[in-house]
């Protein structure tokens, strides 16, 4: 059955496999090109416009990771992305804040958290909803068992840490961005 | 050997979970819930099927010395193409998933396949093979996710039966996994072995 090995057929076979199959490859990177820009793109559209009110335009800023969402000439806020490292990798937020400072929402753009224990942090509204309408100003960034006023999901600590300081990160951005 | 007959022989005889123990990093990491293990089975499927077929087609030309590089050129070629098409059409799924996808390259069974069987054999024979085979990673991985994801979850295929209460967290672990695959691995064997 098998060929016997010279160098002749050995590289001609193993060059034109190769040759093939990045054809093929090539091929199939530019159909799919455009179809998964567009799923991306729906992705973070759909996560801004969770996480803030009624907008129109949305601007990225490239180098501060941030969308600017106007509504006409009025901007309504900021959504910021921000990362921080929880108990199974990074954790990556969006976090909505109007021009006033106070968050309007979070969501988790991706996240490695244990599925039933850190991973609620995307789903258990319990977590999720303190969230709304959170005004650094009045209520302490930290979670309780550190003094603070948020309330962390049970039996994950570290990923509720994680989340509160990828929530200040995105606040003291946000803070960067308005001094400008 | 009846077509037939090697479609049944993966799912049963040569079952790659519960008989032959391959591919068990994606079967422990992935069963999280029924329909990713489901979902990790069908791409596993694909690539399998894909892959047995143009490696019994081209098994007669290739040299000896070089046959795994070309085969796993061919694989990791399937593979990609899966991971493109994923990502266009499944966004959500292929996240879930994620590493697991581009992984199947060195998933065992498929290399497994295409040296044990696929170079042997013809080109339809080898599609059922990959068929069978692939089928009966789909179903194990479907059955380990839907007990991991009852006991677990309280849920099945996403359908919540508990209502807001916690089910038993270990089991959507990793101790849940290795103990959910070992009872089912003796179930498996006491139902089906001869």
């Amino acid at each position: 059955m098998a060929v016997k090995s010279n160098l002749t057929n050995m590289v001609l076979v193993l060059g034109l496999t190769c040759l093939f199959c990045s054809a093929v490859l090539g091929g199939a990177y530019v159909l799919t090109k455009e179809p998964i820009a567009a799923a991306a793109a729906e992705k973070t559209n759909k996560a801004v416009a969770q996480v803030l009110p009624h907008f129109t335009d949305v601007e990225y800023n490239e180098e501060g990771r941030y969308y600017t969402a106007t509504d006409g000439d009025t901007v309504v806020g900021y959504a910021i992305e921000s990362t921080a490292v929880g108990f199974g990798g990074p954790l990556s937020l969006i976090v909505g804040v109007t021009p006033d400072g106070v968050v309007y929402n979070t969501s988790v753009l991706s996240h490695a958290e244990t599925p039933g224990l850190g991973a609620k942090c995307t789903t258990d509204p319990r977590f999720t909803d303190q969230w709304r309408g959170f005004n650094p100003s009045v209520k302490k960034l930290s979670v309780t068992k550190d003094g603070g006023d948020v309330d962390a999901i049970t039996a994950s600590t570290i990923t509720s840490r994680a989340y509160v300081s990828a929530v200040e990160n995105a606040l003291n951005k946000f803070k960067e961005v308005c001094h400008e | 050997m009846s077509k037939f007959r090697l479609i049944t022989d993966g799912l049963v005889k040569n079952n790659p979970t519960f008989v032959l123990l391959l591919g068990m990093c994606p079967t422990l990491a992935t069963t999280t819930s029924a329909i990713n293990g489901m979902s990790m089975g069908l791409a596993t499927l694909f690539v399998l099927v894909l892959s047995n077929m143009a490696i019994s087609a081209l098994a007669p030309v290739v040299p000896d010395k070089v046959h795994i590089p070309v085969y796993i050129v061919v694989i990791a070629t399937f593979v990609t193409l899966l991971q493109l098409l994923m990502q266009a059409f499944t966004p959500a799924m292929y996240e879930t998933l994620g590493l697991f996808i581009p992984l199947i390259v060195v998933n065992c069974i498929v290399l497994g396949r295409a040296e044990a069987f696929a170079n042997k054999h013809g080109v339809l024979e080898s599609a059922c093979d990959g068929l069978g085979v692939g089928l009966g990673f789909t179903c194990s991985l479907t059955v380990l996710g839907l007990v991991r994801e009852i006991l677990g979850s309280g849920s099945a295929f996403g359908w919540n039966f508990i209502g807001g209460h916690d089910g038993m967290l270990a089991f959507v672990m990793a101790p849940g996994a290795f103990l959910c695959l070992g009872y089912l691995m003796v179930l498996f064997n006491k139902l089906f072995k001869k």
